[in-house]
């Protein structure tokens, strides 16, 4: 497979990051550091995460094998124009709180079918504040609200990050480009098919209890009892959850116990999520097997000029080298039946990690913290602080 | 792809929401050939079968009545989550060739329309029904009629769904999308001649930095 990738690139003279290739990795990590990336563009990719994209203000969604067949073909789509939903979130973070939080909460609180048939934009103070890499794991896991596109307009934080890099425009054209971006926002009486609003100050650090990215709750909270289900279909969606989980009802977040930690992805295996898994990382050894696997060879690379490597050495958890990983079970790097994984990675559908695996989603902080406890554990108390 | 006209089949009732695609089809068939003639195993492979390929009897594709389904009455969000059009064309090799439920995942909803795999939406209430008299007589038939653009349910009930014009027409008469889109090649050409001048930023790099 990857021989005929190869082939047919060279063939048709395109430029492919194959995996020999110094600029390789996941393709919502890549194109950033590239600044191909760029606001105002359409962009699409055989892969749901493709949303990620939005944060620097291009639409940007995931296509299928077919989809993709046509693009390549004809450069062009058949899509009809889907909902407008803006999520508006205002207020600051707490402490030890994530851009992943804030995204879990999100998804918890619209649902994971909240935006099926809509493309959202966030806005809001808090959007506003947010760096790139942080936008980038907000807009990354649209899709888990059903969301295909989610976007956020383009300002000078996104102007900042793209200039200088290899494919950015420069000198005349740059000016140019800058110009159309900044005109590539929302105008004040925008109307939107669907609103929803979110308060920031209000997030605690998240984990996800089921099998559903809307299975999430503050690590201070307790599974959900299926007995307080208001309908038939939500009591046997928890039941099923539950079971499938292997947790009973009422119980505590921070006392279950995970076998295995992974740190990467698409949504959180870029340099900052490293930097915040390395600061925690420092407080003790991993009782459990950690994985660290940077979004890209970039990205890994940028770790070991920091030292991150080393920090994360140190303290036991293994340095490996940059893909999709645990996140989806690909290429031999998945669980075994029955494990328990507290991850940084964006789906806990039943068996994403291997057959009868059990996901928690967590930011890159909180899984550094489950790895050094054995435990989802609040990483507040181990930082100190609130 | 094939043509969509009528479907008097089996029908299968799922009652999870927000059912994925990593269910229909595990990533790690992924790569796996349509072709290959065991495709079909690959649908709800870790449900359906054991460790050593035995079948798991609990599951309800592996009872008798089910194992001929043609049409699958799902809940919300059907096929969320990963792209993979592996998902659909499991299903297909298993021989489903419509899904009923109240909404689609994007991606699914348009990857089924490209493979001749119906998907039709209808409220939550009536796919609620529909299941229910599913598993009242299990291995009861239903029918889809795309032409006139409705379900009949097992109990004889009818209900009318909605189809964009356009993918109806594709359906009906199994038309690929790329075919019809060349159509337009002058058009999309004109396109690219013009977003080329309004963003020039987009492609001088691009072909500089090779």
């Amino acid at each position: 497979m990857i021989e005929l990738q190869e082939s047919k690139s060279r063939e048709h003279g395109f430029r492919l990051f194959g995996i020999n290739d110094p600029q390789q990795g996941i393709l919502h990590v890549v194109p950033p550091e590239l600044g191909l990336t760029q606001p105002g563009s359409l962009m699409v990719g055989a892969d749901s995460h493709t949303s990620t994209h939005g944060a620097f203000g291009a639409l940007a969604f995931g296509i299928g094998a077919s989809e993709t067949r046509h693009v390549l073909t004809t450069q062009t789509l058949w899509q009809r124009r889907p909902g407008n939903f803006r999520i508006r979130i205002d207020g600051t973070l707490p402490f030890g709180c994530t851009a992943k939080d804030l995204i879990l909460k999100v998804i918890a609180q619209i649902g994971a079918a909240g935006a099926v048939g809509y493309a959202i934009e966030y806005c809001g103070d808090t959007i506003n504040r947010l760096s790139m890499e942080e936008r980038m794991t907000v807009c990354n896991m649209s899709i888990e609200a059903g969301g295909r596109a989610g976007m956020i307009a383009p300002d000078q934080t996104v102007f900042d990050y793209l200039i200088g890099r290899q494919f950015s425009p420069e000198g005349a054209l740059w000016d140019r480009a800058i110009e159309h971006w900044s005109s590539l926002t929302s105008d004040d009486e925008a109307r939107f098919d669907k609103e929803a609003v979110v308060d920031a100050s209000s997030v605690a650090p998240m984990v996800t209890w089921g099998t559903s990215p809307e299975h999430a709750a503050p690590i201070t909270e307790t599974t959900p009892d299926p007995a307080d289900a208001s309908t038939r279909e939500q009591k046997a969606d928890v039941e099923a959850a539950l079971a499938y989980m292997d947790l009973a009802p009422g119980q505590p977040l921070d006392t279950i116990a995970v076998d295995h930690v992974f740190i990467g992805s698409c949504t959180n295996g870029r340099i900052e999520d490293l930097r915040a898994a390395a600061e925690v990382a420092k407080l003790g050894q991993a009782r459990v097997t950690t994985w660290v696997v940077p979004g890209s060879q970039t990205v890994k690379q940028q770790a070991e000029n920091e030292g991150l490597h080393r920090v994360f050495e140190d303290a036991g958890f293994q340095w490996r080298d940059p893909g999709c990983s645990l996140c989806t079970a690909i290429n031999g790097d998945e669980l075994a039946q029955g494990q328990r994984c507290a991850s940084t990675s964006n789906r806990n559908f039943r068996g994403r990690q291997g057959k009868g695996s059990r996901t928690h989603l967590v930011s890159p902080s909180m899984a550094a913290a489950a790895a050094i406890t054995g435990n989802l554990t609040d990483v507040r108390n181990l930082k100190g602080g609130a | 792809m094939d043509a969509f006209t009528s479907l008097k089949a089996v029908a299968v009732p799922f009652d999870e929401r927000n059912l994925d695609t990593n269910q229909l089809c595990p990533t790690r068939f992924n790569k796996i050939p349509v072709s290959d003639p065991d495709y079909q195993r690959i649908l709800f492979n870790n449900q359906r079968f054991a460790e050593d390929g035995s079948e798991h009897s609990d599951f309800i594709l592996n009872q008798t009545p089910y194992r001929n389904s043609g049409i699958l009455v799902a809940d919300e969000n059907f096929g969320c989550g990963s792209s993979r059009e592996s998902a659909v064309y499991a299903l297909l090799a298993f021989g489903i060739r419509c899904v009923i439920a109240p909404s689609f995942g994007d991606i699914f909803f348009s990857n089924a329309t490209k493979n001749g795999l119906l998907p039709v939406q209808l409220s939550a209430d009536t796919c609620d029904a529909l299941r229910q008299l599913l598993h009242d007589s299990p291995g009861r038939e239903m029918a889809i009629d795309l032409e006139q653009q409705t379900v009949t349910g097992p109990d004889g009930s009818r209900h009318q769904f909605d189809l964009h014009a356009t993918l109806k027409y594709r359906l009906l008469n199994g038309l690929d999308d790329v075919g019809v889109t060349r159509q337009y090649s002058q058009s999309i050409l004109d396109f690219e001649r013009e977003h080329h001048a309004a963003m020039p930023w987009l492609f001088t790099q691009s072909e500089t930095a090779k």
